[in-house]
C-alpha cells in the first residue's frame, strides 16, 4: 500500500497540474482574441518641482470614462479664499493639469482653508462632473508642500437604475472574489494538513505576479502562428515557478520545523519574519512601483444584456472557474485528494494506515502555492499590481477562509464568494475607500455568532 | 567608511524616542503575549487609538492637550474591551487573525477620505504637541560628544525612559503579585487555571487593557515625536516590529522589551547606515547593478525578517528569557 501510494502521489500530482495547465492554455487563448493597447495621449504632466518656499493648489482633470483616462483641456479653475475672494484661477493645459499659487509662502498658509471651485459650463462637450453637485471642493493646508486636488470627471452614475449597478459590481466582486478563493484554497489546505496560519501566503500571490511580469519584460514577443502569446507563456511559467516555490519552501523551511516540533504559534511567528522578508526582497527587484502586464492593456467590454465585462475580466474568470472545480474535484475523487483529506482529520491516524504525511504535504504546499501564484498573475492582469499586492489582501484571503470555516475547502470557496461580491456591492451604500474595512468587520461579526465559520465543524475553537 | 559616525548614529536611534516608542509598545505586549500567552496582533491598533485621540482632541476640537491624553487612555480601555468581548474566547491564531484585522479596521478608517475633517486622511494631523514642549524642563539639548539630541528630542526621550522604566517596575510588581501569577498560569494551562475557580477570561481582559494601555503611550509618543499622527506610523507592519523587539529582548521578562528596543534599533540603524555608505557617492563601493540608494535603504527589513525567523527558530527566549518558562504553543 505505502509503495503504490508513493508512485501514485507524484502521478496523481502531476495530473492535477496538467490539468491546469491545460485550462491555462484554453483560458489564454479565449482571452488573448480582444484586445490591443492603443498609444495614449500624455496626461497630467506636472510642472517642474521649484526651489522657492511659494506653495501651490495644482491638479488634473481625467475623464474616467476611458481607460487610460483622458486628459480634459480648458476647464476653469479658480481658487477662493474662506471669505470668497478669488486669490488665483487657472485653466487646465493640454495635459488636464492646473496650477494655482497662492499668495504668501508655503509656511503662512500652513492651517489656511481655501476653496477650489470648477466652473462647469467651461468643461468640454459631452464632459460632466461624476457628482454634480460638487463644483467646489474645501482644502485645508496641513503640510507646507503643494496640496494636489482633484474633481472626479466621468459619467454620473445616478444614469442606470440601483439594480443594474448592484449587478454590475457583483459581476466584477465575482471576479475577484474568484481570484481570493484560489489563495484561500491554497492557505485552507496547508492549514488543514499542517496547522501552520501562514502569514507569508500573501507573498505567495504576490511571487506569482512578479515572475510573470518578469518573462513578460524579457525582450520580444512569444508568437505561436503569428499570435502574441507571452502573457499566456508568462501566467505558465509564473505557475510552474510558484508550485516550485511551495515545494521548495516547504522541503527547505516548514517540514524541518515541524519535525523539530515546532509549535503552531512560533511557526506563526516565524512565517510573520518570512513574509517581512519575502515582501522586502520582492520591492528589492520590482521596485515600489505599481506595474502592468504588456497585453490586454485597452480592452473594450462587451456587454451582456445590463451588465459589462471585458474579455480579459471574462478570461480570468472562466480560467478560475475551471481550476477551482479541477482542484475540488481532485481533492473529492484522485487517491491524493483522499490522503489530503486524511492528514487535516488525523495526521497520525493517516501515518499509522500507510499514507506518506510528509509527502502528502509536500504536494499540498505545492498546489497551494501554484494556486495562490495564479491568482496573482490574474491579479495583476485585471488591477495591476505592486510588491504588496498579496500583503494587501492577505486580511482578506483570511477572512474568507475565517468566515467559510479554517481549513474546510468548500468554505474556502464560500467564504471568498461571500466576501468578494460583499466589498464590491457594499460600495453602493459605503465610501469605496472603507469596502475592505466592510469586509474585515463582517468577519468580526461571524466569528461572534459562529466561530468554527460557516461551514466548519461545530467544535470547540476557544 | 566612516565608522565613527555609524556607530554614533546608531546609538543615537538605539537609545532615541523610536527605541522609546517600541520599547513602551512591546511591554505591553509583554503583558498581553509574554505572561498571558494572548497572541494579540492588534497593538498599532491600541496605538492608532492614543495617537489620534490626543492628535484629534487638540487640533480638530480644540481640547485641552491632557484631555487629549485621558482620552486617549479611555477609548484604548473601550477598544480593548471591543476586541476582547468577542475574540478571547477564541483559539490562538484565531485571535492574532482578529486583532490584525481589528487593527486595521482603525487604521484604514482614521485614514480615510470620509473622516478627513476630523483625522486629516493620510497627511493626518499636525500643532497639537505645544502643551508638551512648553512643559521642557531643559533649558537645551543633550551632547555627549559623538551623540546629540535636540532640545525637544532630549525631553521626549528623557520622559519617555522615565515612563518605560516606572512601566517596567510596574510589570515587575504585578508579575510579583498573585494576580500576575494567574496570568502565567494561564499561559501555561488556561483549563488547570479555570478549575481553580478563577475567572479566566475577565484576567484575560484585565491582561489586554494593561498591555494596550501600555500602547496607548507608545501612540502618545509617535505622535509627539513626529509632531504628526497618520496612518502609516500605525501600520500593521508597527506591530510586527514591537513583536520582534520583544521577542529579541526576552518574552516574559521585565526588562526584555527594554533591551529588546534599544538593541533592534542600534542594529537595524547600524545596517540601513552601512548599507548607505557602501552606495553614497560617484563611485559607491556597491556597484550599481548590484544595489542603489534605494535598495540599501530595504537592507535593514530584509535582515530584520530573517532575524525574526531565525530568533523563533533558533532562540525563541531571546537575549533574556528562560526558555523553559516561556513554552509558546497554542492548546
Amino acid at each position: 500500500m505505502p509503495t503504490r501510494l508513493r508512485h501514485l502521489v507524484p502521478r496523481s500530482l502531476s495530473l492535477v497540474l496538467a490539468a491546469v495547465l491545460a485550462v491555462l492554455v484554453v483560458g489564454g487563448v479565449l482571452t488573448a482574441t480582444a484586445g490591443s493597447a492603443g498609444a495614449a495621449e500624455p496626461t497630467c504632466v506636472r510642472p517642474q518641482p521649484r526651489t522657492d518656499d511659494t506653495i501651490h493648489i495644482l491638479g488634473c482633470l481625467t475623464d474616467s470614462r476611458t481607460t487610460p483616462p483622458k486628459a480634459v483641456p480648458d476647464a476653469s479653475i479658480s481658487v477662493e479664499s474662506e471669505d470668497g475672494d478669488v486669490v488665483g484661477t487657472d485653466t487646465t493645459d493640454q495635459t488636464g493639469i492646473f496650477d494655482i499659487a497662492l499668495p504668501g509662502t508655503s509656511t503662512d498658509n500652513i492651517g489656511e482653508t481655501y476653496v477650489v471651485k470648477i466652473a462647469r459650463d467651461s468643461l468640454p462637450k459631452g464632459t460632466k462632473l461624476r457628482n454634480p453637485k460638487q463644483e467646489a471642493l474645501r482644502v485645508t493646508l496641513n503640510l507646507d508642500s503643494d496640496r494636489f486636488v482633484t474633481f472626479p470627471i466621468g459619467d454620473i452614475p445616478q444614469g442606470t437604475s440601483l439594480g443594474t449597478r448592484a449587478l454590475q459590481l457583483a459581476v466584477g466582486g465575482l471576479v475577484f472574489s474568484l481570484l481570493l478563493a484560489m489563495a484561500a484554497l491554497g492557505l485552507s489546505m496547508i492549514f488543514g494538513t499542517t496547522g501552520l496560519t501562514n502569514f507569508a501566503h500573501g507573498e505567495l500571490i504576490t511571487f506569482g505576479a512578479i515572475v510573470a511580469y518578469g518573462v513578460d519584460r524579457l525582450p520580444g514577443d512569444i508568437r505561436v502562428f503569428g499570435t502574441n502569446v507571452t502573457m499566456v507563456v508568462s501566467v505558465l511559467v509564473a505557475v510552474v515557478a510558484s508550485v516550485a516555490f511551495g515545494w521548495l519552501q516547504d522541503k527547505g523551511l516548514w517540514r524541518p520545523l515541524r519535525h523539530r516540533g515546532t509549535g503552531i504559534i512560533a511557526a506563526m511567528i516565524v512565517s510573520i519574519g518570512f513574509s517581512v522578508f519575502l515582501r522586502n526582497v520582492f520591492q528589492y527587484f520590482a521596485g515600489a512601483d505599481n506595474h502592468n502586464y504588456s497585453q490586454w492593456t485597452n480592452p473594450k467590454p462587451w456587454s451582456l444584456g445590463p451588465v459589462d465585462i471585458t474579455p480579459k475580466d471574462f478570461g480570468v474568470l472562466v480560467t478560475a472557474v475551471v481550476v477551482l472545480v479541477a482542484v475540488t474535484l481532485a481533492v473529492q475523487r484522485t487517491r491524493i485528494g483522499k490522503a489530503t483529506r486524511a492528514v487535516a482529520d488525523n495526521p497520525a491516524l493517516a501515518a499509522s494506515s500507510g499514507i506518506n504525511v510528509d509527502r502528502v504535504i509536500s504536494v499540498v504546499w505545492s498546489v497551494g502555492a501554484g494556486l495562490a501564484g495564479l491568482s496573482g498573475v490574474l491579479l495583476g492582469m485585471t488591477q495591476g499590481f505592486d510588491y504588496q499586492l498579496g500583503f494587501k489582501i492577505l486580511l482578506l484571503v483570511f477572512a474568507a477562509t475565517i468566515l467559510g470555516g479554517l481549513g474546510n475547502i468548500w468554505g474556502a470557496l464560500v467564504g471568498s464568494l461571500i466576501i468578494g461580491i460583499f466589498i464590491e456591492v457594499s460600495t453602493l451604500f459605503i465610501p469605496a475607500e472603507l469596502k475592505f474595512v466592510g469586509a474585515l468587520v463582517v468577519l468580526i461579526l461571524v466569528l461572534l455568532v459562529r466561530p468554527q465559520g460557516l461551514l466548519g465543524r461545530a467544535e470547540r475553537v476557544g | 567608511m566612516d565608522w565613527g559616525n555609524i556607530i554614533a548614529g546608531s546609538l543615537q536611534q538605539g537609545l532615541g524616542p523610536t527605541a522609546v516608542i517600541y520599547a513602551l509598545a512591546a511591554i505591553g505586549l509583554n503583558v498581553t503575549f509574554g505572561y498571558t500567552g494572548l497572541l494579540n496582533f492588534g497593538q498599532a491598533g491600541f496605538m492608532a487609538i492614543g495617537g489620534y485621540a490626543l492628535a484629534s482632541f487638540v487640533t480638530t476640537w480644540g481640547l485641552p492637550f491632557w484631555l487629549g491624553i485621558v482620552a486617549g487612555l479611555f477609548f484604548t480601555v473601550v477598544l480593548a474591551f471591543l476586541l476582547g468581548i468577542p475574540t478571547l474566547r477564541l483559539r490562538a491564531d484565531y485571535l492574532a487573525i482578529v486583532t490584525i484585522a481589528a487593527a486595521e479596521i482603525i487604521r484604514q478608517t482614521l485614514g480615510s477620505v470620509t473622516l478627513l475633517d476630523y483625522f486629516g486622511g493620510q497627511d493626518g494631523l499636525n500643532n497639537f504637541q505645544t502643551t508638551f514642549r512648553n512643559l521642557n524642563p531643559f533649558p537645551g539639548g543633550l551632547d555627549l560628544g559623538f551623540v546629540s539630541w535636540s532640545r525637544y528630542d532630549f525631553w521626549l526621550l528623557f520622559s519617555g525612559w522615565v515612563l518605560v522604566l516606572l512601566g517596567c517596575l510596574g510589570v515587575f510588581l504585578l508579575m510579583r503579585a498573585p494576580w500576575g501569577r494567574v496570568l502565567k498560569g494561564i499561559r501555561e494551562d488556561e483549563n488547570a487555571v479555570r478549575s481553580l475557580g478563577k475567572n479566566v477570561y475577565a484576567y484575560k481582559l484585565q491582561s489586554l487593557i494593561i498591555g494596550g494601555l501600555f500602547g496607548a503611550v507608545a501612540g502618545f509618543y509617535i505622535a509627539l515625536q513626529h509632531s504628526n499622527m497618520n496612518p502609516s506610523w500605525v501600520a500593521t507592519d508597527t506591530t510586527f516590529f514591537a513583536y520582534t523587539v520583544l521577542l529579541l529582548g526576552g518574552a516574559a521578562r521585565v526588562l526584555g522589551p527594554v533591551v529588546g528596543s534599544i538593541v533592534f534599533w542600534f542594529l537595524i540603524t547600524f545596517l540601513d547606515l552601512i548599507f548607505s555608505a557602501l552606495t553614497r557617492g560617484d563611485d559607491p563601493f556597491m556597484p550599481t547593478w548590484l544595489m542603489d540608494g534605494q535598495q540599501a535603504s530595504l537592507m535593514r527589513l530584509i535582515f530584520m525578517g530573517l532575524a525574526l525567523m531565525l530568533l523563533m527558530i533558533y532562540r525563541p527566549q531571546g537575549i533574556f528569557g528562560d526558555r523553559k518558562e516561556l513554552a509558546i504553543d497554542a492548546r
